[in-house]
């Protein structure tokens, strides 16, 4: 896994409550074998028209905004436990998605993929989503380690919870099976007992 | 302080804690099916590594298969290489398969209980959200991603932060004709569709005591509708009856013993929750959902919420919302025309759920110009449809049965609902497009399903 520390961009504004993952990636796109490719149909339906031409007034379309940060409205990614979402969204070119809330199967498959979810306060989404519309230029910088982001037009920052093995995890790219297998005495010890 | 049924559970199966991190939780039982697993096994051969425990995971294709002529190769042929790839994985890692054509094949939620797979006090994984569907044996049951699922793959255990508990109660008694899918989509329909993430939820109290088997499978598995990782309900007679005499379940001296512990796994009397709800059972109605989550849902009687009766920040998405579907803010849908009908899903696809929609339809006929998907939950469900005669019902209402698999629940077969159509649907998702692109699903119980069949309409079942 590619590791986090900080990051300063542009972000994609979707303010859209309840984003399900059947809207990040419908379940027609679920049939491949492996986890590339799967950025090319990211929100494809709302994307895409039925003759697969892009829909002009979805945000993914409209050059006006771009970056490596997706801004999203509440209960981002509620649905189905598909990973396909998290390898969707990071195929894309997203590293981050920011919003105030995050449903649990999701926020657990992002972090897997190196893709960071910050939760942030109403009033702090709200206000990206403001400044955004404004003007596209505005930025936020995202650093891991201090566990903050500051929207760098109104320099107001939040801190966010992460649980620090995770933290560690993405901070050094590890992932969780080298982990595991590490316990295997451990494991064998927990079955001899049941 | 006493500890909760959850707590009994995940406690008995901590092999080890990481310091300010996730517990590494020991998992009895694995389910797979085709969409979610193969890039698992694809990071199992790049790290050279086996599966660890062969004999704790159990395969079958449910997603991606035709409804129609299972006997021919599968016509698509990207689905066909994703089961054909679950097949491959199966045989490489030697792994039980219960593929297309086997007479256990079938939603791998309604097939883990049918054999006795599923069994209180277990911990069961499956890269699927509808997971949850098992803890209606008191088990730890939840949904995981793809890395999760080579995860358990790998080493048998998963790296879970440990959920906060809450604890629903359903009071009284269910009005007839008032099923377990009503009583999960009010709950839902109160609490929202994020209401209950972040926690585990145990349902209590006498409507949940009175439910069969199939029927705190239903309310288990819609859980992750609400946004909780998991729902479980305290193992009973009930449960143990279900249980007992299944193929894999425990026998004579392992059966005692099971038992006696089994008979442990209940919330003590003083055990602290995070959050608790109770609920009146007795003030739900057949339900249905009007809008594109399943928290969007109303007694099938009622009009839909007006856009002021929304909070502000929700009033955009709400009114989207409403536009997917074509309907209006205050107005009634009851009697509104249909196109489509689908009885099936790992949430009413069970026997229960075919006797009751034949009960409704009986003596009367499927309405004109409405196409009608009956798909069987599993073989063995269609097996017993046989052996009780309801297809004789159902064809003779002017309907027919379809083969086993999830099908229009997420429409990843030709089992499609087109753009703009209207489908009543005993599934658990209303998700733009999750029936086919443009598709407007109506979600609702097998009785409503029934009433709407003959009807051609939205159809209060009591009316019928």
């Amino acid at each position: 896994m590619e590791k986090f520390q900080t990051l300063t961009s542009t972000f994609v504004p979707l303010p859209i409550e309840n984003v399900d993952t059947d809207q990040i990636i419908p379940a027609r796109f679920l049939k491949a074998t492996t986890r590339e490719g799967f950025g090319d149909n990211l929100f494809a339906d709302w994307r895409y028209d039925k003759a697969g031409n892009k829909i002009s007034t979805f945000v993914l379309n409209n050059p006006t905004y771009s970056g490596a940060v997706l801004v999203a409205g509440k209960n981002f990614g509620s649905g189905s436990s598909r990973e396909h979402a998290a390898w969707a969204v990071a195929g894309y070119g997203f590293k981050v998605v920011v919003s105030s809330f995050f449903a649990d199967i999701f926020k657990g498959n992002a972090l897997n993929n190196g893709v960071l979810p910050v939760v942030v306060s109403e009033g702090f989404l709200a206000n990206l989503f403001a400044e955004v519309t404004a003007d596209a230029s505005t930025t936020v910088t995202v650093d891991l380690q201090a566990q903050t982001i500051t929207d760098n037009k109104s320099g107001k920052t939040e801190s966010f919870q992460i649980n620090s093995y995770k933290r560690n995890c993405l901070l050094n790219g590890f992932d969780d099976i080298d982990y595991l297998l590490s316990n295997k005495d451990k494991i064998e010890a927990w079955e001899a007992k049941a | 302080m006493g500890k909760t049924l959850f707590d009994k559970i995940w406690d008995a199966h901590v092999v080890t804690a990481v310091e300010d991190g996730p517990t590494q939780l020991y998992i009895d039982r694995h389910y797979c099916h085709e969409v979610t697993s193969p890039q698992a096994f694809d990071g199992l051969r790049n790290r050279g590594l086996k599966v660890f425990r062969p004999e704790k995971t159990t395969l079958s294709p449910d997603h991606n298969i035709p409804t129609l002529n299972q006997d021919q190769p599968i016509a698509d042929p990207v689905s066909k290489f994703q089961v054909d790839t679950l097949t491959r994985n199966a045989q490489e890692f030697d792994l039980t398969l219960y593929g297309l054509g086997h007479e256990k094949n079938g939603i791998i939620h309604v097939i883990g209980p049918e054999n006795g797979l599923t069994q209180p006090g277990m911990t069961i994984v499956c890269g699927d959200s509808h997971t949850s569907t098992h803890g209606a044996f008191g088990a730890i049951a939840f949904g995981i991603g793809t890395s999760e699922v080579e995860m358990v793959l790998a080493s048998q255990c998963i790296l879970q932060p440990r959920p906060k508990t809450m604890r629903i109660n359903f009071e009284g008694k269910l009005q007839k004709d008032v099923t377990a899918k009503d009583l999960a989509l009010y709950m839902i329909s109160q609490l929202t569709t994020g209401g209950a993430t972040g926690y585990f939820v145990e349902y209590a109290g006498e409507a949940i005591r009175n439910l069969s088997m199939e029927e705190r499978m239903t309310v288990c598995n819609l859980s992750i509708e609400m946004g909780a990782r998991g729902g479980m309900i305290a193992p009973d007679q009930t449960t143990f009856d279900y249980v007992a005499g299944r193929e894999f379940a425990p026998k004579a001296a392992a059966w005692d013993k099971a038992l006696a512990y089994w008979k442990t796994l209940k919330s003590d009397a003083d055990a602290k929750f995070d959050r608790e709800i109770t609920f009146n059972a007795a003030d739900i109605q057949p339900m249905i959902t009007y809008g594109t989550n399943p928290g969007m849902g109303m007694a099938i009687n009622g009009t839909i919420p007006t856009v002021k009766s929304v909070d502000a920040a929700s009033r955009i998405s709400y009114e989207n919302s409403l536009k997917y579907m074509g309907f209006s803010a205050g107005e009634k849908i009851e009697g509104k025309a249909i196109d489509y009908v689908f009885l099936g899903s790992c949430t009413n696809g069970r026997i229960e759920d075919f006797r009751q929609f034949a009960a409704a339809v009986k003596g009367k006929k499927k309405a004109n110009d409405i196409i009608v998907w009956l798909v069987p939950g599993s073989w063995a469900v269609e097996k017993q449809i046989k052996a009780e005669g309801i297809d004789k019902i159902l064809i003779e209402a002017g309907f027919e049965l379809r083969q086993p698999g999830c099908s229009a629940c997420l429409a990843m077969n030709e089992d499609k609902v087109p753009a703009g159509k209207y489908a009543v649907s005993t599934s658990n998702r209303n998700f733009e497009g999750r029936q086919g692109p443009g598709a407007r699903t109506l979600l609702a119980s097998p009785l409503v399903a029934a009433a709407a069949a003959v009807t051609g309409k939205i159809t209060d079942p009591r009316s019928l």
